[in-house]
């Protein structure tokens, strides 16, 4: 590392022509993984979503089934979708912000290929039960041995990167994605420690009341580091860059990113409200939820102050609208979940179709959504053209999008609200007023409308894809020349110890 | 904190990273030490038995059918919970749950007591054809269950990793199991779990509105 770093400084020049470019390549490789798979997660949400509502959709076909194809949408849309756009912004920003080419071009391409086989080995193996039936969790022992290899190489490159940087400061964005790499990592480890039993089988370590603390653990810290941290370093990159002028308050990035990640791990007992789980793990699970309302608003609110005196460009830029919403989800649903932590609104909502609503304004509202923005936002660059394809399809995409959230959000409130109610109420002699079935029979209705909401979101993929496939005309033909990185000119000296 | 030592942390990769992997270890270990520390000293009380071959096939035919996607097995401790399910669950309960069978949604009842409650024939006709005897149900038909025939092989294979684990099977245990599942569909097994489900583990003594769960409509 040292002997690389003194060789690049030798490079350096201050004046002279550039001698780097920037690794565009393996990003426009993720960017492709994360249209394709984006495609294929909400696919099969939509025809989880239709089996709910018409049971008998899968024809008697096993693999069919919505049990077996439930995991098949989670981890197609968090770790594929989410992972493959993860990945492929995180080199974007990395080189970007650190004016530096990406470390290791072999070992880059190699997190492309191997997060794919990662992602195509679970989708083809969850459905025929090889499952560990955890969560999030599922891939079997090969996978997760896979994931961390692929994890630790994604590491890797991403730090040899910032240690090439010719930036002094590192950039808040770089934050959240370190903090999102080595969080991720930890978790997938620590949660998925198995004894197998055959290739296809395999024991977690834990049992009972301390894999349920593990796994909620782990659970409640992928959506924080996953789905929030990384997001959050799209959002620090892009926004910025999409409202043309600086962020917020820096300062106020910073503070924010040390209360969330410390204050993240600590709320995860708040899936496993009235359990069995000891009361005091309970209570401080309440606690953190309620402090974490602050960091997450703070970051939402910095976001969203970015974009003060330029309103006005908002209304005709897609990709702004994109993150602009984003943005008001994720204060949305980072409110709804702290107070979902409350254990009288637990009480009622848990175990009901809030829980869903809850997931999807964040996934749906915030992670589709400020991914949707920043691609709009990369692609032109990182596919060398002046801008997108069509703007009027990017208008579609957004409308499609946000009416189709929308939908599938209400629906799912009210279903949700209307079983815990249901599900409690008692009549004047203190006997139960329905029936388990009562309840399912009241909500199916918002089963469909939640379906159709989701069809109009997967219609907005396809817009998107459509796009995003005339847009890479000139990657196709090849003709597309590589980005030499900018070489700032008072060039700052290289931390020693890095 | 001065802002400069922020701006030192920023200048530098590895106290970075450093700091951010410390930051983020002291929650979960803060929460996870104890309860693994708890949990090894509480042993399962005598009632609490490790699943049977037949049941211990069931329980692994649960996991890989995804039935916890919709069902939870986590009577929690509210009284219409227990009014409609039955004495809330304990954490003794589940010491032989390898993964836990909490749950997170239900689209379907809990089933954490749901051993006894229905006859062996109309569990079996329940998952061949839910809507054979529920008109009105969403949940799938498992009818491929009736044909496929458990391993006695893997079953002992199972056991034997458990064991490891800490779940106290015998050798006679392990040697007797391919008798217990010889000809068993994972349907059979499949039942045998269910109807053993909060039988015989219930807190002593059982009380707080078990009727209810016993007459209940689903
Ligand atoms: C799509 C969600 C879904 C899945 C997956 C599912 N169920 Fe169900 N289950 C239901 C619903 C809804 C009911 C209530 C209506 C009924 O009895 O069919 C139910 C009822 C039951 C009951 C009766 C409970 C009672 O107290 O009346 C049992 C037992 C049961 N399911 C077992 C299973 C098993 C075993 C599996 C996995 C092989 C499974 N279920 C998978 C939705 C589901
Ligand atoms: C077309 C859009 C989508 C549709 C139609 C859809 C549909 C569904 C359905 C039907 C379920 C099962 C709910 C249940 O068990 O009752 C589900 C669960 C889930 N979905 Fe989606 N989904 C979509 C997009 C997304 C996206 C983009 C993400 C994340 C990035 C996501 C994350 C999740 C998660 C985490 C769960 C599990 C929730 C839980 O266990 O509590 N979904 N989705």
């Amino acid at each position: 590392m040292v002997i690389a770093a003194a060789s690049l400084r030798n490079d350096i020049v201050p004046g002279s022509s550039p001698v780097e470019y920037f690794n565009d390549h393996v990003v426009r490789l993720f960017l492709l993984a994360s249209a394709v798979w984006g495609i294929a997660g909400m696919l099969v949400g939509m025809y989880a979503a239709a089996e709910l509502t018409w049971p008998g959709l899968n024809a008697g076909i096993p693999w069919m089934t919505f049990s077996h194809i439930r995991p098949d949408h989670t981890f197609g849309v968090i770790f594929a979708f989410g992972g493959s756009a993860l990945m492929g912004t995180c080199y974007y920003v990395a080189q970007r912000t650190c004016h530096a080419r990406l470390a290791f071009d072999r070992l880059a391409e190699f997190t492309f290929w191997g997060w794919q086989l990662v992602c195509v080995l679970a989708m083809f193996t969850m459905p025929f039960g090889i499952t560990q039936g955890k969560e999030y969790a599922e891939p079997e022992w090969f996978i997760d041995i896979l994931i961390a290899i692929v994890w630790v190489s994604f590491g890797t490159v991403f730090f040899a990167t910032l240690a090439r940087r010719r930036i002094r400061h590192i950039y808040v964005a770089n934050w959240y994605y370190g903090a999102f790499i080595i969080a991720v990592g930890l978790l997938h480890i620590v949660n998925n420690l198995a004894v197998p039993v055959s290739l296809v089988k395999s024991y977690p370590i834990y049992s009972g009341v301390v894999d349920a603390m593990v796994e909620w653990w782990y659970g409640h810290n992928a959506v924080a580091f996953f789905l929030t941290a990384g997001f959050l370093g799209m959002m620090y990159y892009f926004v910025p860059r999409q409202a043309q002028q600086p962020l917020w308050s820096y300062r106020f990035s910073i503070v924010n990113f040390w209360a969330l990640i410390s204050v993240y791990m600590w709320a995860g007992a708040h899936h496993l409200m009235y359990t069995a789980l000891p009361d005091w793990v309970q209570s401080v699970g309440m606690a953190f939820s309620l402090v974490l309302l602050m960091p997450s608003w703070g970051s939402a609110a910095n976001g969203l102050f970015t974009f003060n005196g330029v309103w006005h460009r908002v209304v005709r830029d897609p990709a702004a609208k994109f993150m602009v919403i984003a943005l008001v989800f994720y204060a949305a649903a980072t409110f709804e979940g702290s107070m979902m932590a409350v254990k009288t609104v637990n009480s009622l909502s848990h175990y009901t179709d809030w829980t869903i609503a809850h997931v999807h304004s964040g996934s749906l509202g915030w992670v589709a959504m400020i991914t949707i923005g920043s691609l709009y936002a990369m692609a032109p660059r990182a596919l060398g053209r002046p801008a997108m394809h069509s703007h009027k399809a990017m208008e579609l995409h957004f409308w499609l999008h946000v009416t189709g959230t929308f939908l599938y959000v209400a629906a799912m409130w009210t279903a949700g609200i209307t079983e815990g109610m249901m599900w409690r109420a008692t009549q004047p002699d203190g006997a139960l007023t329905y029936s388990f079935l009562d309840s399912l029979i009241a909500i199916r209705p918002d089963y469909f409308v939640r379906w159709f909401g989701g069809v109009l979101i997967w219609l907005g993929m396809w817009v998107m894809a459509w796009n995003l496939w005339h847009t890479a005309a000139d990657a196709r033909k090849r003709v597309i020349k590589p980005i030499p990185v900018p070489i700032p000119v008072t060039v700052a000296p290289l931390p020693a110890a890095l | 904190m001065a802002y400069r030592h922020f701006e030192f942390i920023e200048k530098h990769a590895w106290t970075l990273g450093i700091l951010t992997a410390v930051m983020v270890s002291l929650g979960g270990l803060a929460e996870i030490t104890p309860l693994f520390m708890e949990a090894h000293a509480v042993k399962a009380p005598a009632n609490v038995k490790p699943y049977d071959p037949l049941r211990l096939a069931g329980r692994d035919v649960y996991v890989a059918e995804g039935c916890y996607l919709c069902h939870s097995q986590m009577i929690r401790a509210l009284r219409f919970e227990t009014q409609r399910y039955g004495h809330y669950s304990t954490a003794e309960e589940s010491v032989y749950d390898r993964p836990f069978q909490w749950g997170s949604k239900r689209t379907g009842p809990d089933l954490a007591r749901v051993g006894g409650k229905y006859s062996d024939q109309w569990q079996r006709m329940h998952l061949m054809d839910p809507r054979s005897v529920v008109p009105q149900s969403n949940m799938p038909s498992y009818h491929w269950l009736a044909d496929e025939k458990i391993d006695p092989k893997d079953i002992q294979a199972r056991m034997r990793v458990l064991r490891e684990l800490g779940d106290p099977y015998t050798d006679a245990d392990i040697a007797a199991a391919p008798a217990a599942v010889k000809g068993k569909t994972k349907m059979d097994a499949l039942i045998a779990y269910l109807q053993g489900l909060g039988i015989k583990n219930e807190p002593q003594p059982p009380d707080d509105g078990h009727e209810a769960a016993a007459t209940g409509a689903p």
